[in-house]
């Protein structure tokens, strides 16, 4: 359990920094692949199912090389994974076929996306009732500085504040 | 002194996660077959290949699918275990060839103390290896006499492992 938490817990972040390297990677490519000009070789097939392909690999892990998505890796896990998926598509599965098919042989672990079950609640849950935690702390604390700025002093608690004060005029600046 | 008790447990809380999370080994994912009918397969066998091996010949058996390659580094460590095992003659040992030309899977048997298996299956493109959810070789599937996968073995398999996880539930499996 709480490995799931773990390894799951970094899973947005994973996301978004692998989206920043990517938009980083990519201002770098413009200039090479102006200069390249077809020197990678591209993917033969249909692009319909190719940009299935990849929009289903983005949501698969590759778990030989754990941090990455199955459309980053070129191991050859991820090949055999997207050989697999076009294997699907083109047999005319849904979307939900392909990534239960991958659920079934490798677990939810294999999902970029937890899904919420009983196991999970703490991961998804967890953030919200930090955030409620803090809120009730922040107000606990609020309503006790509130209630201690109202009071009012009485005359003889204003004539021993004086007395004090007078008491330390000649000590203080 | 107090309004640092709070904090400092949050830490101790923290560290505590830590310590435990750096001690898992990711990649031991827990497989989600374990407890489910062995994924059917026939291939050629590895030794003769007009022959083919399926999970059904082994019905009423308890044996150990034991996945591996030539060019699999670790295979090497736990290849003389498997040797040893054989010989103590206790549990039936089935290969999964996985993504590995036949020539080179025997010439790497020859080359390392012979052939632990009873059969191995030739998985050339590892369509089979997908099934049984393998993403690193080796692997070691324990499977009980209905063809239920009791049992997964991640890595080498080790003197260790065989004593105090994989022969005991194996043991018990024949009994039961």
């Amino acid at each position: 359990m709480a490995r799931s938490i773990f390894l799951n817990g970094g899973q947005e972040s994973a996301l978004a920094v692998r989206r920043f390297f990517r938009l980083l990677l990519l201002v770098f490519a413009i200039p090479v692949a102006a200069a390249a000009d077809g020197g990678v070789a591209r993917p033969v097939g249909d692009p319909v199912v190719e940009a299935r392909v990849n929009r289903l690999a983005e949501e698969l892990r590759c778990l030989t090389c754990m941090g990455q998505s199955i459309a980053d890796s070129q191991s050859s896990f991820s090949s055999d994974m997207k050989r697999e998926i076009r294997a699907m598509i083109v047999a005319g599965k849904s979307d939900k076929e392909i990534i239960d098919f991958m659920v079934q042989r490798y677990g939810d672990f294999v999902l970029y996306r937890p899904p919420v079950k009983s196991t999970t609640w703490l991961l998804w849950g967890g953030p919200f009732v930090l955030l409620a935690l803090a809120l009730l702390f922040l107000a606990g604390k609020l309503r006790k500085r509130s209630a201690q700025v109202v009071t009012q002093l009485s005359e003889s608690e204003h004539r021993q504040a004086a007395g004090l004060l007078g008491k330390r005029e000649g000590e203080s600046p | 002194m107090r309004r640092f008790l709070l904090p400092l447990a949050i830490f101790i809380v923290l560290a505590g996660f830590l310590a435990v999370g750096l001690r898992l080994n990711p990649r031991e994912v827990p497989s989600p077959l374990i407890g489910k009918a062995v994924p059917a397969f026939r291939l050629a066998q590895l030794h003769a290949g007009d022959k083919f091996i399926s999970p059904e010949d082994m019905r009423g058996k308890v044996w150990l699918l034991n996945v591996w390659a030539s060019w699999c580094v670790s295979c090497k460590q736990e290849h003389p275990v498997l040797i040893d095992l054989n010989k103590q003659n206790r549990i039936a040992i089935v290969g999964l060839n996985y993504k590995d030309e036949r020539g080179a899977a025997i010439s790497w048997l020859n080359q390392h103390g012979g052939d632990p298996y009873l059969v191995s299956a030739v998985d050339a493109d590892g369509r089979v290896g997908i099934d049984f959810g393998v993403y690193g070789v080796p692997e070691t599937f324990l499977i009980d006499k209905n063809g239920t996968i009791r049992y997964k073995h991640i890595g080498p398999v080790t003197v260790e492992a065989l004593k105090t996880k994989i022969l005991p539930l194996a043991e018990e499996l024949a009994r039961g």
